[in-house]
């Protein structure tokens, strides 16, 4: 099968997950289950990931600014805007696409090898509205909060290995930190979580739920999930820097 | 009753179903047996939709399924139960839970009622105090018990099974083949089930399609297989040594 028609299937499977729910109650449910699956269970390894990410940030841009006449506290400001731009939002995902989406794809691979997708439209229930907007919901809910520790957190990280090793002052890695506030890059950073959430979800989930064969084309399933959804989230990042940014 | 006339059905170029006429009588276990590749599976699934034939019609009492509204789909779907040849079950949840799921999505009982249905299904397959557990901590056999009570939680005009008795030791199998046909009587439901297992045929056979090659080959019930000349069905059913000798008694006693 060729690229566009993977793209065109691609298209065809939102268009079927965007439908009404069959019972609220159930899909409520399902919605806060996905949010414990896909946004607090990964709540560790992106705070693990952020805290020291953020320190080797700091140290790096305190060892290579050796020029006396650059003030200590631009380390702070560099670190705050490396993560809050790239950082959090696309490293982060890149991490959660690998966790995330694998866990997706295995999951409705199995459900689909073990015919238990059949057995959900066989009762009248549309599997991928069932199955793939729940999360597409709990991740789109979650990820920005998640993604915004993450930044909370690596700039803490920088301030931590700042001052644990000498590199720089605190008072003035805070006093980079604080420095020129721009909000839009907040919103930049926003949209491209939720992008990045939304791909997180759906392109994993179309991998395991056309999956063909059994548990060796699932794990080939997970993988092949883990490399297009990383690419088309390094390919949106650009996209998305160009559009917004320049 | 269903009703089956002119069914086809390809993948690509292959034509698995070239046109299959058949008709499952309601209160009987009616079985759709015949070599691995003959078409069962996708007789199967075309049958309860899974799979959009390209040409027949298909009768669930007079209703053409395959001409259905959206509406009249979703009605449809909740008068089929469905046991998978591997249980099918939901294996995250509990053997509660599964069989309480398509009451929740379709149903406006209270929790209690629920229960009770979900209880009554349960003991109806002769599995109690089985609730709470997953599906992994069940046998294969009583995972087959779990599908059934799921089929029928929802009382259902139409029973589907595909290979229910595989991978079960021969005394389970048969367990499962005279629960089956007990309930299709009880309920007095029409169902199909998709086998290759002789065992079942000579048990629970009421009603016996043969598929081959992707045409209906010949049809009639358990005691007929016994008598027929039909090269393709006796090649298929006595292919083992002992069922050979088992006709071979069986026509001796005539006579």
């Amino acid at each position: 099968m060729n690229y566009i028609e993977h793209v065109g299937k691609y298209f065809l499977m939102l268009g079927r997950v965007f439908n009404a729910p069959v019972r609220t109650k159930v899909f409520y449910q399902t919605i806060l289950k996905e949010i414990e699956d896909l946004g607090l269970k990964s709540l560790g390894i992106v705070l693990f990931i952020s805290l020291f990410i953020g320190g080797v940030i700091a140290l790096q841009t305190a060892i290579n600014l050796e020029n006396p006449f650059i003030p200590d506290y631009l380390i702070g400001f560099a670190t705050k805007r490396s993560i809050i731009l790239e950082f959090a939002p696309t490293f982060c995902s890149i991490i959660l696409a690998g966790k995330v989406g694998s866990y997706i794809t295995s999951s409705i691979g199995t459900m689909r090898v073990t015919e238990q997708i059949d057995a959900l439209e066989v009762m009248g229930i549309n599997s991928l509205n069932h199955l793939v907007l729940p999360k597409i919901i709990a991740t789109v809910i979650f990820y920005p909060f998640l993604i915004t520790l993450g930044m909370f957190v690596g700039i803490l990280g920088g301030w931590l290995a700042g001052t644990l090793s000498s590199q720089f002052k605190a008072l003035e890695y805070i006093q980079g930190v604080q420095l020129d506030f721009m909000p839009f890059l907040l919103f930049y950073s926003t949209v491209k979580t939720l992008l990045f959430a939304f791909l997180i979800a759906t392109i994993p989930s179309y991998h395991g739920y056309y999956v063909k064969g059994g548990s060796i084309a699932v794990g080939r399933a997970s993988t092949q999930a883990v490399v297009w959804t990383t690419i088309v989230i390094v390919l949106c990042n650009y996209l998305l820097t160009q559009l917004i940014l320049t | 009753m269903i009703e089956v006339k002119n069914l086809h059905k390809s993948f690509g170029d292959v034509q698995v179903l070239k046109g299959i006429d058949a008709t499952f009588e309601k209160g009987k276990t009616n079985l759709i047996i015949g070599q691995s590749g003959a078409g069962k599976t996708v007789f199967l699934k075309s049958l309860i939709g899974l799979h959009q034939p390209e040409k027949g019609i298909i009768y669930f009492d007079r209703r053409n399924s395959l001409d259905f509204s959206k509406k009249d789909m979703q009605q449809w779907r909740q008068e089929i139960g469905m046991v998978f040849q591997g249980s099918a079950l939901f294996d995250s949840q509990t053997v509660e839970e599964n069989l309480m799921f398509p009451l929740q999505m379709f149903t406006n009982f209270s929790r209690e009622e629920m229960l009770e249905k979900v209880n009554t299904s349960l003991s109806r397959v002769n599995l109690k105090n089985s609730n709470k557990k997953l599906p992994v901590e069940l046998s294969g056999g009583m995972q087959k018990r779990v599908a059934i009570a799921r089929a029928i939680v929802m009382n259902p005009k139409y029973l589907f099974c595909d290979e229910p008795n595989s991978g079960l030791d021969p005394e389970t199998a048969i367990i499962i083949d005279n629960l089956i046909q007990e309930i299709t009587t009880e309920y007095n439901i029409t169902t199909v089930i998709n086998t290759h297992d002789m065992n079942s045929v000579m048990e629970i056979g009421e009603k016996i399609v043969f598929l081959k090659e992707g045409l209906k080959a010949w049809e009639g019930t358990k005691e007929d297989v016994f008598k027929t000349d039909n090269e393709a069905v006796t090649d298929f059913v006595y292919s083992s040594e002992l069922f050979k000798k088992v006709r071979k008694m069986y026509i001796e006693g005539k006579h």
